[in-house]
């Protein structure tokens, strides 16, 4: 068994001011479970993206042998056609096309250009057969749930004839019978010889069916761990995974907390297509006068739509729950009123939420609080003007002037745009949803000493982050969410990577207050 | 200093279309032997173009929020048939019609606002329906046929020119007058403007070029009053369409309602995320473009003076097409009034140019067809040139 069916040698692959990949080598040996572990941004998924070609030859360094030949990949067509099939975390098939429409896109069963159906049929009904799926060839891929249609994007990848099969997440948003069974199905496959790839956070997953781990922090491999001869623990991974010394990464802060100025009981919010899937549930939350709070979680927990539905209901249907500020409940139901009791959101996407990237820095300043630089409807210009550059100035922005189009600045620089809008609102609680993502070291550095300052002036903050380190270096309590829920808090001095780790992927919940 | 080609290359998109309008005129100058520019048919110019002008102003604004409004045309014509039934056939006051149509405009624009803000169903698809509806309520209200002709009052609306003080023969001194006003108060509030910016120490324009400027503005004013003092003085409509191009101006330029429209154009959750109420911010562009519609449906009325089936037909595609040529963009977030009014202005030219050459109506559409094609393919290629 110890063929090696796949080798990526030495791939370093950097983005612009990021190095994403640095010399990775990473193997498969023929007809294994390979589990690709890590936190978020340790580079498994720019890994996965190398190999299937999504990032083609020529833009990345190293080399990558499929079954003993040298693989230069140009697009996800030529790595599909040797037998690589990736699935992504977001699938990718039509809703509005069936079963078999979905199964044969791009592969159609097809003379001279005209499909044939009873083929396309019966072959599906064989694939489907396979993966132990029961539903008709004929069925709407929007008909059918997120487990079914994970289990078509499988079948597709059979149709592919696949050698070796990438799952990136595959169960982050699958119940646990629907994950139960594709686990069993990546047996069923290994059985049969076909090698799988397992991208995944949910460490009692890989433990049950990988049988090699390899470990990625920073965008190097860390170390590969045989699971077939040792029994290797969960926080064995998590070692592995987190290992990592923060320095002076964070500047220095004096907490002085005050009372609770903020807090959320009994949340419940629940997802606004699928009205019957909860994406909050029973969540209480405060903050603190001069408090930087941390919610910490997976992508998926649902930290970003439990902010959002606080913010305004600007997320969520069925929302219920109440909202208090300075002990007494305040009026929250719609955006306006969430910022005039304020509360202002910092989105985590700034380019589709945060900013109107066509306009100029100075409008985006004071798109949130236009009343306070205009007298009976009408702007002051000048007064516009001498307020946003305050803020260019406080802020450190880099812009050639503040009439510089928002679209023309760097990320660090538009982030503290977003900021800057915000903090013109004069908000009592800042929520900010991952608020150095996408942006350098210094610029995170730049943004951490503004929460400082804040917090310092006797405001509270909501920090939301998929960084651990960074959670753990600017907040003074951290709350835990998963699947909705709040699955821990901790005072940040008690809080250690480990800790906070053991809480988003441990699958029973832990109450230990 | 702000250089020349700075300030150039920030506007080329108005300094071209200027151009463009200057070269079109120009041209047809010459072709129609200098018949363009006679006072009769500069205040003819005027006249033909005020509708399209008047709702140009507020199919800019719903452009401007990512809309469109393809309904105006119809709009046009209801109020006309209205404003013809209620008048010609019941014999009721044209004024408490023309407060009435206006109303009516608003409820309109209502009708589709609702279904486009809160509805959430593309302003194409309502607008639609709608230039279907109010084009078969024209028809029903008409019963096929013209209705005329209005009182005296209400075709002043459109005919009628502001009294002259002066009583000189032959020439109309109080439209110099008001010429030579609006020149004072243009460089004064240029003036003004300039100086402030210098306050807050913001670069200014070189000195020259701002007399350069203002010179220009100055001849044009004056000429255009000149002519149109040679035959009867400054019309009524043109009166009205300064104030609405001043009133669209300033609403695009300097109020918090302008600019959160453009907010929610250039990105709707944004804006809605920074506390913007965008769906009845997006209602509100819908009620006003009806205003303005039932506005000008009075003035091709008044203009016509009869209320015919199919008036304002086709109306909607000169609008949408002046504010496209002026530089809005049909992503929503782009466009001003001047753009507009240089891009009405220069489909007016054609239209006025090419009749006057007998040109047919024909060939007046290809050509139309072509200036839209060249100036968002000119749009396209700045931004990729600056991107």
């Amino acid at each position: 068994m110890s063929d090696v069916i796949l080798e990526m040698r030495n791939i370093t692959k950097t983005f612009p001011g990021v190095k994403a990949l640095n010399n990775v080598s990473f193997s498969v040996t023929q007809g294994e479970i390979h589990a690709l572990v890590g936190e978020n941004g340790a580079g498994k998924s720019t890994l996965m993206n190398v190999l299937s070609g999504i990032y083609p030859y020529g833009t990345y360094q190293g080399e990558i042998y499929f079954q003993g030949k040298e693989c230069r990949f140009r697009d996800i067509t030529e790595s599909e056609k040797v037998g690589l099939v990736i699935i992504h975390q977001e699938l990718a098939l039509i809703p509005f096309l069936s079963v078999a429409e979905n199964l044969f896109l791009g592969n159609e069963r097809a003379k001279n250009g005209v499909i044939d159906w009873n083929e396309s049929i019966s072959k599906t009904a064989e694939l489907l057969e396979r993966v132990g799926l029961h539903e008709s060839p004929n069925t709407l891929i929007t008909n059918m749930g997120v487990g079914k249609q994970q289990l078509v994007e499988i079948a597709r990848a059979l149709a592919k004839e696949v050698k070796l099969l990438i799952l990136d997440e595959p169960t982050a948003s699958l119940n646990e019978t629907d994950s139960e069974k594709l686990l069993e199905l990546l047996l069923q496959f290994k059985a049969h010889g076909i090698s799988s790839i397992l991208i995944s956070h949910k460490l009692s997953e890989v433990n049950k069916v990988a049988d090699s781990i390899t470990i990625l922090r920073d965008g190097t491999t860390i170390e590969t761990l045989d699971c077939r001869n040792d029994t290797i623990t969960e926080d064995r991974i998590i070692r592995g995974m987190v290992g990592r010394d923060i320095t002076h990464r964070f500047p220095p802060r004096d907490s002085k907390i005050g009372e609770v100025i903020f807090e959320v009981r009994d949340w419940n919010v629940y997802h606004p297509l699928h009205e019957d899937r909860k994406v909050s549930t029973n969540v209480n939350i405060n903050v603190r006068k001069g408090e930087v709070v941390g919610l910490s979680g997976l992508m998926g927990a649902g930290r970003t739509e439990l902010a959002m539905s606080i913010f305004g209901r600007a997320y969520g249907t069925r929302i219920s729950g109440s909202a208090y500020r300075n002990g007494n409940e305040v009026d929250i139901s719609n955006i306006d009123k969430a910022i005039a009791n304020g509360i202002a959101y910092a989105t985590e996407d700034r380019k589709a939420y945060g900013l109107v990237l066509i306009q100029q820095v100075k409008n985006n300043i004071t798109l949130a609080n236009l009343e306070e630089i205009s007298t009976r409807q009408v702007i002051n210009e000048p007064q516009e003007m001498k307020v946003t550059s305050e803020y260019r100035d406080n802020l450190n922005i880099k812009c050639s002037s503040i009439q510089q189009l928002a679209v023309n600045l760097s990320g660090g620089n538009q982030q503290k745009v977003v900021l800057s809008k915000w903090l013109f609102a004069s908000p009592e609680i800042l929520i900010l949803d991952e608020p150095t993502r996408g942006i350098d070291v210094g610029a995170k550095y730049e943004i951490y000493t503004i929460i400082n300052r804040l917090v310092s002036e006797g405001k509270g903050i909501i920090v939301i982050s998929s960084e651990l380190p960074e959670i753990l270096g600017i907040c003074d309590r951290i709350y835990v969410m998963r699947d909705g829920k709040i699955v821990g808090e901790m005072p940040a001095s008690e809080a250690s990577q480990e800790k906070v780790m053991k809480y988003i992927m441990t699958q029973q919940e832990v109450v230990e207050q | 200093m702000k250089t020349l080609t700075t300030l150039f290359k920030n506007n080329v998109r108005e300094y071209g279309m200027l151009i463009a309008l200057i070269t079109v005129m120009i041209f047809f100058q010459v072709q129609t032997d200098g018949v363009l520019m006679k006072p009769v048919n500069i205040t003819n110019l005027v006249l033909q173009n005020s509708y399209v002008i008047t709702m140009a102003m507020g199919m800019l604004l719903i452009i401007i929020t990512g809309g469109i409004d393809l309904s105006v045309g119809s709009v046009v014509a209801v109020i006309g048939a209205l404003a013809g039934v209620l008048i010609v056939r019941y014999d009721v006051n044209w004024v408490l019609v023309v407060a009435l149509s206006l109303l009516l405009g608003a409820g309109i624009g209502a009708f589709h606002g609702y279904f486009v803000a809160y509805l959430k169903i593309p302003a194409f698809i309502v607008t639609l329906a709608g230039m279907l509806i109010f084009r078969g309520l024209t028809i029903a209200l008409l019963r096929g046929e013209s209705v005329g002709p209005f009182p005296r009052g209400f075709q002043n609306i459109s005919s009628g020119f502001i009294p002259d003080f002066f009583h000189y023969e032959g020439f109309h001194i109080t439209t110099m007058l008001i010429g030579v006003i609006l020149s004072v108060l243009l460089i004064w509030l240029d003036l003004r403007g300039r100086k402030n910016q210098q306050k807050y120490g913001f670069e200014v324009t070189p000195f020259y070029f701002f007399v350069v400027k203002n010179i220009a503005i100055t001849a044009t004013v004056m000429g255009l009053c000149y002519l149109m003092a040679s035959y009867k003085g400054i019309p009524t409509v043109l009166v009205l369409l300064f104030v609405l191009i001043t009133f669209y101006a300033f609403i695009t330029t300097s109020s918090v309602i302008g600019r959160r429209i453009y907010a929610m154009g250039g990105n709707e959750k944004a804006a809605r995320l920074s506390g913007v109420n965008t769906p009845r911010l997006l209602f509100y562009t819908f009620i006003n473009m009806g205003v303005l519609a039932s506005l000008a449906g009075l003035i091709v009325a008044a203009r016509l003076n009869s209320s015919t089936p199919n008036a304002g037909d086709g109306m909607e595609l000169d609008v949408i097409a002046a504010c496209f040529i002026g530089g809005a963009s049909p992503m929503g977030g782009v466009g001003k009034v001047i753009g507009a009014l240089v891009g009405a202005f220069l489909i007016g030219v054609l239209n006025n140019g090419m009749s006057i050459m007998g040109v047919g109506i024909d060939w007046q559409k290809v050509v139309k067809g072509i200036v839209l094609l060249l100036a968002v393919l000119f749009d396209v290629y700045n931004k990729n040139k600056s991107a």
